[in-house]
C-alpha cells in the first residue's frame, strides 16, 4: 500500500496531473447535472449529435492550425445545439433524422478534412484520441485549464440559480408555458449549457465518449431516488467519484483516460440497478 | 358580475386551417363553465387558445384589467414523459409558482406556506414527500391541481381532468372541483363528459357543428343540448340524481 501512496504522491507533484484531476472533476461535476433533463425530455441523442459536430470542429480547427482549439469548437457546437433544438421543437418526427444526417456528416466530413489536409504524421494517432480522448486531459495547456475551469463553474452557477426553472420545463413544459414561464428562453438555455458540456468533455473522454458521461450518472440515480432533488445530487456526486477513480485508474495502470471513466460510470450503474431491484424501486 | 375573460368572434385553427369560427362567450367571475363537445370539434385549441399558447387567427380575447394571463391555473392532460419522472409531490406543487419568481435555488417561506395550504386543500398533505410516479391516477390529478392553484389566483382551466380515472375517483375529482368554486375559484373545463356537466356548470359552451352558449337550463332546452344530450350523456346524468 504504501508503495501505491508513494507513486500517487510522486505523480501528484508534476502539475499536469493536478490540473487534470481538477479539471476532470469539474467536467464530471457539470456533466452530470443535465443529464436528468436530458434523459427525461427524450433529449439523449442531442448529446450524441452534437459530440460528433465538435468532433468536425476540432477536425477544422486542427486543419487551419488553431491554438486555442476551443474558441473555435464552442461557437460552432453551440450553433448547433440551438439549431437541432429548434428543429426538434417543430418537426418532433423528423427531429432525429436531422441530427443522425448532421452527427454522421461532421464525422465523415472532419476525418475527410484530417486525411487531406493534415500535416501531422500520425493521422490515426489523431483521430482515436479525439474520439477516445486518450490522454488529451493530461496534456492540456494552462489556458485550456484555465477555459474549462470558468466555464465548468459557469455551467454550474448557472445551473443551480435556475434549477427551479429547469425541473419546471423538463417536468411540464406545456403547463409552464401556459402559466407565463419562458420556456422558449429555457430551452435555449438548457441547449446551449449541453453544448458548452460537451465541448468540455472531449478533453476529459473524446466525443465518442461523452454521451456516457453525460447520461449514465442520471440514469444510476434514477434507479436509486425517487426526488428531482436526490437524484441531481447523487448522480452529481456518482459522476465526480467516477471520474476521480477512473482518472486515478488511469493514472496508475496507463489505462486511456476516457474508457476508464466511463467503465468505471458503467460498473456504478449496474452497481445502482442492482440496489434499485433491492429497494423495489420501478425501473 | 366581474367579466373577467371576453371572447369576440374567435377564429381558431393550425396554420391556415379553421377549425372552429364566429365563436363569442363571456367568463365571469365565480362561473363554472363547461366547454363541451364532439371529439375533433376545437375544444383543446380552444383551450390553448385562451392560454395563449395558440393566437386566435380572427377575433379577440380581452382579459379583465385585474387579470393576467399568470393568473390562470391550467391542469393540462398528463404527458408520457411524467410517468417516469423521479419527482416528489412537494416539488412539482411548488414548480407552480415558476411564473412569477426570481431564478432562485430557494423558495421563499411564503411559497412554501402557499404551497402546504394548497396541498391541505387537495388533500394531499401526508403525500408531499412521496414520488410522483408511484400515485395513483387521482392522487396525480391532485398533485396537478395544487400546483395550478399554486400558479393561479383567481381562474383554472381544466382539461380533461377525469380522462382515465375509475368512477369513484371521478367522483371524488368533481366534488373536489365543484368545492373550488364555491371558494370563488372561476373554472372553465374541457369534458366529454355531458352528463357532470348538466350536473355542475353554470354555463357551457358547445362547440363542433353547432355553437351553442348560455347556462346550463338554457342549454338543456336548446335544440343542440337536446340533440346531444340524447346521444352522449343521458344516462350518466340520470345514475348521479
Amino acid at each position: 500500500m504504501t508503495t501505491l501512496a508513494e507513486t500517487l504522491v510522486y505523480y501528484f507533484s508534476f502539475p499536469f496531473v493536478r490540473y487534470a484531476m481538477i479539471v476532470g472533476i469539474l467536467i464530471a461535476l457539470c456533466s452530470s447535472l443535465l443529464g436528468v433533463t436530458l434523459v427525461l425530455k427524450r433529449f439523449s441523442y442531442i448529446g450524441d449529435g452534437l459530440s460528433h459536430v465538435a468532433f468536425g470542429a476540432i477536425a477544422v480547427a486542427t486543419v487551419l492550425n488553431l491554438s486555442n482549439q476551443t474558441l473555435l469548437v464552442l461557437p460552432v457546437t453551440v450553433l448547433a445545439a440551438v439549431l437541432l433544438l429548434k428543429n426538434g421543437n417543430r418537426l418532433r418526427i423528423r427531429g432525429d433524422a436531422a441530427i443522425a444526417m448532421l452527427s454522421v456528416g461532421a464525422l465523415a466530413f472532419g476525418y475527410l478534412l484530417l486525411n487531406l489536409f493534415s500535416k501531422s504524421g500520425n493521422i490515426s494517432g489523431d483521430v482515436c484520441s479525439t474520439l477516445f480522448g486518450a490522454t488529451s486531459i493530461l496534456t492540456l495547456s494552462k489556458a485550456d485549464v484555465w477555459i474549462s475551469a470558468v466555464l465548468s463553474v459557469s455551467v454550474i452557477v448557472i445551473f443551480t440559480l435556475f434549477y427551479h426553472k429547469i425541473f419546471a420545463v423538463t417536468f411540464d413544459e406545456t403547463f409552464a408555458k401556459a402559466s407565463g414561464v419562458r420556456t422558449e428562453l429555457y430551452n435555449l438555455m438548457i441547449a446551449v449549457i449541453i453544448a458548452v458540456i460537451i465541448v468540455l468533455s472531449m478533453n476529459l473522454v473524446g466525443s465518442l465518449l461523452i454521451s456516457a458521461l453525460v447520461i449514465f450518472p442520471a440514469l444510476s440515480a434514477m434507479r436509486v431516488f425517487r426526488t428531482f432533488r436526490a437524484v441531481t445530487v447523487f448522480s452529481a456526486v456518482l459522476s465526480v467519484v467516477c471520474a476521480a477513480a477512473g482518472l486515478l485508474i488511469s493514472i496508475l495502470a496507463s489505462t486511456p483516460v476516457g474508457s476508464t471513466i466511463v467503465a468505471m460510470d458503467v460498473a456504478a450503474f449496474l452497481v445502482c440497478l442492482l440496489i434499485g431491484r433491492l429497494k423495489g424501486v420501478s425501473a | 358580475m366581474t367579466t373577467l375573460i371576453r371572447c369576440n368572434d374567435l377564429s381558431l385553427g393550425y396554420e391556415g386551417d379553421v377549425i372552429l369560427s364566429g365563436l363569442s362567450f363571456d367568463v365571469c367571475k365565480g362561473d363554472y363553465l363547461y366547454i363541451v363537445g364532439e371529439n375533433g370539434s376545437g375544444k383543446t385549441t380552444l383551450m390553448k387558445t385562451l392560454l395563449g399558447l395558440l393566437s386566435p387567427m380572427k377575433g379577440q380575447i380581452l382579459f379583465d384589467a385585474s387579470l393576467s394571463r399568470s393568473d390562470i391555473g391550467y391542469l393540462p392532460q398528463q404527458t408520457a414523459i411524467q410517468r417516469d419522472f423521479p419527482a416528489s409531490v412537494r416539488e412539482i406543487v411548488l414548480s407552480g409558482f415558476e411564473n412569477r419568481r426570481a431564478p432562485l435555488p430557494f423558495y421563499s417561506k411564503s411559497e412554501k406556506k402557499t404551497a402546504q395550504e394548497n396541498m391541505r386543500r387537495m388533500d394531499i398533505l401526508d403525500l408531499s414527500g412521496r414520488c410522483y410516479r408511484d400515485l395513483s391516477g387521482g392522487q396525480q390529478q391532485r398533485v396537478l391541481l395544487a400546483r395550478a392553484l399554486c400558479a393561479a389566483k383567481s381562474i383554472l382551466l381544466l382539461d380533461e381532468p377525469v380522462a382515465g380515472l375509475d368512477p369513484l375517483v371521478t367522483q371524488e375529482m368533481y366534488q373536489l372541483i365543484e368545492g373550488l368554486n364555491r371558494e370563488g375559484m372561476t373554472i372553465i373545463m374541457v369534458s366529454h363528459d355531458v352528463g357532470a356537466a348538466m350536473r355542475y356548470a353554470t354555463h357551457i359552451l358547445h362547440i363542433g357543428k353547432h355553437v351553442f352558449f348560455g347556462t346550463r337550463d338554457e342549454y338543456e332546452n336548446s335544440a343542440a343540448g337536446r340533440a346531444f344530450l340524447l346521444a352522449e350523456g343521458g344516462d350518466t346524468d340520470d345514475n348521479a340524481r
